[in-house]
């Protein structure tokens, strides 16, 4: 096959880009110590073909990176039998590095801005345009399949030249990405006759209305996932039923709440096939008779195992979902305001449920019936339905979080918002559940003790560490002192992301962490009392690290020069606000290791150091 | 025709509820959400008594008054009594900024000029104020922080979780506009830049749904109402209103002509618990009930389901004679059905 190819492949780069190019992982260091020679490393006893076939089935991007470091050989493989690449930061490395590694490329998943973006903290034209990426992709990867973009800029004109420019493209996905219009997704809907899947997910969209829809021609069939919940304008519904009737294999269609239930019932019955739906409006007055067509549809749809959407529900119409709701394994109620009988009443149809996103309208109670009635619950997620109200004091506490915790002992995923927590509660949590890997826990009120002691909530995130040892990633609030990161240090071994805010004495505790924390490799922290002490402490472990977000905390511009002095192949972003002085305090620090270099497409506002 | 003043159908006026955050009662349109009031745990468990009282409907606030008079409806006192007694002061609370509740806000120039992000009108530019947060800029002593945030706490506290207060019903309606007035807020609790972390489309959405939700853009639901003694019935949309006080303003106004001028006293006793206290009322010979028959074809109190449930299964509302609805419920349904 392409074994003398391999065997030609003559890369001087490779031996840095080996290094260099470690995705995840701390075995870049390993790496580096031990330099790797063609002859000690000879071929092994494998014949080339069966080891190639071996490499070509891994999928995970991290095994193939493992792969990748073993010797000159493998690496060769590996780099040619991988179709699918993931970039965690865009800016870590060139389009034009990752073709040239990689010359087999037909699935690209890009990450851009620094997760903070996602909440207003990142100015607007920070960057992380993707256009560059397609020009490259176009010229060294025409056969195109996929491409999956998560807080990226993504213009119409970017759009259209992705349409245009790969002939094979099948799936695009975008999350949580800015800089394009209705228009732009026309432009996919007009000339992507190939696409199986189209996924647009909280973005930031300019929404000029729903003919966009309307641009798939008569003749395409091939679309299989369709997600446009995001984008909220009223589309030609006939046209969505043509669409839907036409395209056989769709198994996932999540619609925007202009679709109504009576269009939802026609939708379905032409499509009983869908494993996953998003369901519009859920609220329209219905007669006897349409109530009942909708029940026997959906008692038609065997394979439904996600449900979302039930934008505005009425309670009262849930029981016509309970066919379906046998089977769920995933519930996204994080758009339907439900209150808690609603919701308990629900549930008990829903014994399979894995996976729950909920508002927090459904209180404590709610939470109670999640806990008596879903013994397979695997993640939860609680979000605040008026998170900018002080006035509101309702939502739920720590006794929701309780009772889930004893009902659902498989719970290993949790975001939970809440106003108020208690040490004790947390405690117990992760004693009935003590196999977390996800802990999100969001009190909203910022530097918010503990309720009932008035203490501290180190203690809680204390047990969370202690007793979760498979703990990837934690997100800590409340009032924490320094106490809380010693701990996190100490015992979050498997740790791999880290949130902070408005947390924390001094410079020691991101200390602790940075120096106990082995496998991290992202930390954001945001108006904590850390400083150039506590960012310099970090100097080698960034390295390591895919980034490092610091704002509103006491770093200086003189510390990030010497971070950035110290660490040649450390991008050190500074974001500065108008009218501060170049001496003084820096208010936003991005930190990211990179092999391009500084990236020449910075605003102003944006200094590399 | 009843005077401007203690107009009552039932003849009750209260004292006791210790509603919370009267002050909310206005109509603010969209900023009403959908949780209806309703029967919601004490949050500690600790007040029973109090729970009571926190599910009694609030069919006329403690410091809310119908407009243009002092009204008491199904057995509340409109008039402001004490404040109950929860660790949550209400003043300070209601002068809280909500800038961002539907998701936009106007960046502030405050007198802590650094927390300014003017971000080119995304949503949610907000500014943190002053010492409420603790945050390290208040000083580059590291050391200030826990001062300050332990300063702040004690009114976030108040505002954040209210331990002993089970505090369930909400108003949700905030009369106070998204506004910038930070001057009467004691606790200076101002919002964050990006705190909660939520993302944008989720903020705005959640921001009209509520909206949507109070306004039911689905549709509206016109219902008869019939009061015993008029010549004449009144259909009214339920969808108008967001809860059951706005009802009973709207009711009162409409059947106002229609009253025998028997408007009851209004020193009865306070009591705890809702029935406990319209039956009582009733029996004491107050004027009218109202009340409201069901998908199911049964008469029913108003004001016992949270107000989304109501809405939902009222097909017909009765202003019923108190001296009828004596024995409430078979009494009433016999009564009905034969007039139906």
């Amino acid at each position: 096959m392409e074994s003398s190819k391999l065997k030609r492949e003559k890369d001087s780069q490779i031996s840095d880009e080996l290094n260099e190019l470690r995705m995840e992982s701390s075995e870049l260091k390993k790496a580096k110590d031990s330099p790797i020679s063609d002859e000690s490393y000879r071929r092994s006893s494998f014949p080339d073909e069966v080891l190639e076939r071996v490499i070509s089935l891994l999928n995970s991007h991290r095994d193939r990176s493992s792969v990748s470091l073993v010797c000159k050989d493998w690496y060769n493989m590996e780099r040619w039998s991988r179709t699918h690449v993931f970039i965690g930061n865009c800016y870590s490395v060139s389009p034009e590095i990752v073709a040239r590694r990689f010359p087999k490329i037909r699935s690209v998943t890009l990450k851009g801005k620094p997760r903070f973006s996602d909440f207003n903290l990142v100015p607007q034209n920070w960057g992380a345009d993707v256009h560059a990426w397609l020009v490259v992709f176009a010229a060294k990867y025409p056969f195109l399949e996929e491409l999956r973009l998560k807080r990226m800029t993504i213009s119409d004109a970017s759009l259209e030249f992705l349409a245009s420019s790969f002939p094979n493209f099948k799936a695009l996905s975008l999350l949580s990405c800015d800089g394009f219009s209705t228009n732009g997704l026309a432009a996919i809907a007009t000339h992507c006759k190939n696409l199986t899947e189209l996924d647009i997910q909280e973005n930031d969209i300019d929404d000029k209305g729903g003919g966009w829809l309307s641009c798939f021609p008569e003749s395409f069939t091939s679309l299989e996932v369709l997600n446009f919940a995001n984008v909220t304008s009223d589309i030609n519904f006939d046209a969505l039923e043509r669409l839907i009737g036409r395209c056989k294999s769709m198994r996932v269609l999540k619609v925007n709440r202009s679709v109504s239930l009576e269009q939802l019932q026609r939708l379905l019955a032409n499509a009983p096939q869908l494993t996953e739906l998003g369901t519009g409006s859920f609220s329209q007055e219905l007669t006897p008779r349409q109530y009942e067509d909708l029940e026997s549809v959906f008692n038609n749809c065997k394979n439904i195992h996600t449900l979302s959407g039930l934008w505005e529900v009425k309670g009262l119409y849930l029981p016509a979902l309970y066919p379906v709701s046998t089977h769920l394994t995933f519930l996204n109620l994080s758009y339907a305001v439900l209150q808690s009988d609603e919701l308990a009443k629900l549930l008990v149809h829903c014994p399979q449920l894995k996976r729950l996103w909920v508002l927090d309208t459904v209180e404590d109670k709610g939470l109670e019936a999640v806990g008596s009635n879903c013994p397979l619950l695997e993640e939860l997620r609680v979000f605040p339905a008026d998170p900018f109200d002080e006035e509101i004091v309702y939502g739920v506490t720590e006794a929701g979080f309780v009772a889930v915790s004893y009902g659902c002992p498989r719970l290993h995923y949790v975001l939970y918002f809440c106003r108020q927590m208690t040490n004790a509660g947390v405690a117990t949590v992760v004693r009935n559940c003590p196999d977390f890997t996800h802990f999100r826990l969001c009190i909203m009120t910022p530097g918010q003790p503990d309720y009932l002691t008035n203490e501290p909530m180190d203690e809680a995130f204390g047990a969370v560490v202690k007793t979760c040892r498979k703990l990837q990633r934690l997100s800590v609030s409340g009032y924490l002192t320094d106490l809380t990161f010693e701990y996190i240090g100490r015992y979050a071994k498997n740790l791999e992301t880290l949130s902070v805010a408005f947390a924390g004495s001094s410079d020691w505790g991101m200390q602790c962490v940075l120096a106990g924390c082995p496998k991290l490799r992202k930390l954001e922290i945001r108006d904590c009392p850390f400083g150039n002490a506590a960012l310099l402490s970090g100097l080698e472990k960034y390295e390591s690290m895919r980034s490092l977000w610091m704002s509103a905390c006491n770093v200086t511009m003189n510390g990030c020069r010497l971070l950035a002095r110290e660490m040649p192949r450390l991008n050190v972003e500074v974001m500065k606000e108008e009218g501060s002085d170049d001496d003084g305090r820096a208010d936003k620090v991005y930190v990211y290791r990179s092999i391009a270099g500084r990236r020449r497409d910075a605003p102003s506002s944006v200094l590399t150091l | 025709m009843s005077t401007p003043l203690e107009h009552d159908y039932i003849g009750l006026t209260e004292s006791s509820s210790m509603e919370r955050s009267s002050d909310k009662i206005s109509s603010s349109s969209s900023s009403s959400s959908t949780h209806p009031i309703e029967d919601k745990p004490s949050k500690t468990a600790k007040d029973t008594c109090l729970n009571l009282k926190e599910t009694e409907l609030r069919l006329g606030l403690p410091g809310s008054q119908s407009p243009e008079r002092k009204v008491s409806l199904f057995g509340k006192d409109l008039e402001s009594n004490n404040d109950k007694s929860n660790g949550l002061s209400v003043s300070p609370l209601k002068n809280l900024v909500s800038g961002a509740k539907r998701g936009f806000s106007d960046a502030i120039d405050g007198s802590n000029g650094k927390w300014v992000f003017p971000m080119n009108g995304k949503s949610d530019v907000e500014l943190a104020k002053g010492a409420a947060l603790p945050s390290p800029r208040g000083g580059l002593d590291s050391k200030s922080n826990p001062q300050q945030a332990r300063v702040s706490v004690p009114a976030m506290k108040e505002v954040g979780g209210i331990p002993q207060s089970p505090k369930p019903v909400q108003d949700k309606k905030n009369p106070v506009p998204p506004s910038n007035d930070h001057a009467t807020a004691p606790a200076a609790k101002a919002q964050v830049v990006g705190w909660p972390p939520i993302r944008s489309f989720r903020k705005n959405t959640m921001a009209s749904n509520l909206a949507k939700n109070s306004e039911d853009a689905a549709g509206c639901l016109y219902v008869k109402v019939s009061m015993d003694g008029a010549p004449y019935l009144r259909k009214v949309d339920l969808k108008t209103y967001k809860n059951y006080m706005e009802l009973s303003s709207a009711l009162e106004k409409m059947f106002s002509c229609f009253t025998i001028g028997q408007c009851s006293s209004n020193g009865l006793p306070v009591r705890d618990g809702l029935s406990e206290s319209r039956l009582m009322d009733l029996l004491h010979g107050s004027e009218y009930v109202l009340t409201y028959e069901d998908k199911d074809g049964d008469w029913m109190l108003v004001g016992d389901v949270p107000w989304e449930m109501f809405t939902d299964s009222c097909k017909r509302l009765r202003i019923m004679k108190g001296s009828e609805a004596i024995g409430l419920a078979p009494r009433a349904m016999e009564k009905c059905k034969s007039q139906n």
